[in-house]
């Protein structure tokens, strides 16, 4: 091993870099000066996300247990993009909440590790790397849902987390000594030339999917994500559904679509019942949610039954529906949760009805609440219908109509749901409404740069044409 | 290899353990009992990966690599509960997950 083929993990040592730079900035700065390293930190991360935009070459480290292709590198950058735009959104949070306590070191240490461990999970080669990326991104994701100790919802939160996803890592693991024990190997180039399919090694997989299943949140496994949701720091929440999610999405893709191919007919039966299941539970828990967060809870779980859709497809078709669906997911959420962190920070409140007249005292921030909803609805001028569009065409090149027919139904729902909150903000007319908020420049760049991007993506194919070319994955 | 066990025996046994951990982890109220159950499903798997690395795969030791690695990880995990837990107890002076339900539905 030589430093050019060292230099194929390059943005996961780069991201422990800079977790080890935070370390010591928060051992050398003075109390008085903790404020810099708000700066320090988005300025080191913002220079991590340029740099994995540069292309990177296909390759394998130690033994193959790390690979890198095109497609993984081009999703790490994506997450990157979104937790650039998570941070932007928190750094008020930040002061005002975790500085008088001396605690951001601790929060971009955390919030870098759970990303780092993403990364490594993403781009595993074995079932052990998968693990230790799995653990490495939920473990500092569970202490930072319980971070505001004195309160006592994100500790119910934290417990709550903790508890079922360490259950669910156990199950998972259990999964994996069976494939172990069938197919003789942990490595995921052994395992997909010796599957013979013995009864002990579909337990196994049916394992495996619950552990995968509970961080996507599908539908027998969903019963932390409301409670989590709700209870963590609203940051917390929104790195949860959109990164932590689109990372296992990513892996669970991967998994069915290479390592377990021969498997593939007989996923096909659970992933059309956990399909349908997901989005009719999650659309109609959402109508009846007056807080925001568990509105919003309910409708990733929503989303998350949409991308199963093309998880049935088992070819290049349904890689690139997944991808662009995900990119243009983690567009809309970022920016739905950014306004309801922004309203909770500044108003108190997360209740949707004292949403009502936020037109008449903040009409941008209510613009870009109307552009994120109808984003995930998938209304036609805005990306999120494109990205809607190629999963259902990606369902439906296997010819599975009646699940396209059941997905059309459910984006009806959906759009009842996703249309309160607009309705609440912009016809709604309100005694006392939510008076009017003055964000600063960090929010202001996050929130323009999102807009942008959701418009940008929805007309301008040039991205998903580049996601076409690189996901080729098999 | 151990003389007159087979696998079979092995794996019964860790599966048992397992499904006590899970019964366990269902039905206990008390969250450290909940930990300890946890436990019991984690040392089944690393038993599991041990006895299969040995009588099944003897030449690569993948399987002792990776519970090594299980032990751990294992005990992140205890220590991370352990901490939010003792937060719990300072707000509530409980560690019953009856007292865990303000976030409802």
């Amino acid at each position: 091993m030589n430093i050019d083929t060292l230099m194929l993990m390059r943005d996961e040592i780069f991201l422990t870099a800079i977790i080890l730079l935070m370390l010591i900035g928060e051992i050398l700065l003075p109390i008085a000066k903790k404020k810099w390293l708000i700066h320090i930190g988005l300025l080191l991360f913002l220079i991590y996300t340029i740099q994995s935009f540069f292309p990177q070459k296909t390759g394998e480290l130690f033994g193959g247990s790390y690979q890198t292709y095109p497609l993984v590198h081009f999703f790490k950058a994506i997450l990157a993009v979104g937790v650039l735009a998570i941070l932007l959104q928190s750094v008020e949070w930040i002061e005002e909440e975790l500085l008088p306590y001396d605690f951001t070191a601790e929060f971009f240490i955390l919030l870098f590790s759970s990303l780092l461990g993403l990364n490594f999970m993403m781009s595993a080669g074995d079932f052990l790397m998968f693990y230790l990326g799995l653990e490495l991104s939920t473990m500092p994701i569970i202490a930072l849902a319980a971070f505001e100790f004195f309160n006592r919802k994100s500790i119910e939160a934290g417990v709550k987390f903790i508890m079922l996803a360490s259950v669910s890592s156990a199950i998972l693991l259990f999964g994996v000594s069976l494939i172990y024990a069938t197919t003789g190997s942990i490595y995921f180039d052994v395992i997909k030339t010796n599957m013979a399919l013995p009864l002990m090694e579909i337990i196994g997989l049916v394992m495996i999917f619950a552990g995968i299943g509970f961080k996507i949140s599908l539908v027998p496994f969903h019963f932390w994500t409301a409670d989590v949701y709700e209870g963590a720091p609203t940051v917390i929440s929104n790195y949860l559904s959109v990164i932590s999610k689109g990372a296992a999405v990513f892996v669970l893709m991967t998994l069915l679509f290479v390592t377990f191919s021969t498997f593939g007919a007989h996923w096909d039966y659970i992933l059309y019942g956990i399909a349908i299941l997901t989005m009719f539970i999650g659309n109609l828990f959402a109508i009846r949610q007056k807080n925001m967060k568990r509105f919003l809870a309910f409708s990733s779980i929503a989303q998350a039954g949409f991308i199963l859709l093309a998880l049935l497809s088992h070819d290049k078709m349904g890689v690139q529906a997944i991808v662009f669906f995900l990119l243009i997911y983690i567009f809309s959420n970022v920016a739905a949760f950014g306004v309801v962190h922004i309203i909770s920070l500044k108003a108190h409140t997360e209740n949707m009805d004292d949403y009502n007249g936020l037109y008449s005292t903040n009409p941008r921030l209510s613009w870009v609440l109307m552009l994120a909803l109808f984003s995930l609805a998938g209304i036609p001028p805005i990306a999120g219908f494109f990205a809607k569009f190629f999963l259902y065409a990606a369902a439906a090149s296997k010819g599975y109509y009646i699940l396209v027919f059941i997905a059309v139904i459910n984006v009806t729902i959906s759009l009842y749901y996703y249309l309160l909150p607009v309705r609440a903000a912009f016809l709604r007319r309100s005694e006392n409404p939510i008076p009017k908020i003055h964000t600063d420049i960090y929010s202001k760049i996050s929130f323009v740069a999102i807009v942008i991007g959701l418009l940008v993506l929805g007309l301008y194919s040039g991205v998903f044409e580049y996601i076409s070319q690189i996901s080729n994955i098999f | 290899m151990i003389e007159g066990v087979s696998l079979i025996e092995i794996l019964s046994l860790t599966t048992i353990l397992f499904f006590i951990g899970v019964y366990g982890f269902l039905t206990r109220t008390n969250l450290i009992a909940m930990l300890m159950s946890l436990e019991l499903m984690i040392n089944a798997e690393a038993i599991n990966f041990v006895a299969i690395n040995k009588y099944l795969s003897p030449a690569i030791m993948q399987g002792q690599v990776f519970s090594l690695f299980i032990i751990a990880l294992a005990a992140a995990e205890t220590a991370l509960a352990l901490a939010i837990i003792l937060h719990l107890f300072r707000l509530t002076d409980s560690i019953d997950v009856k007292d865990v339900e303000e976030l409802k539905y």
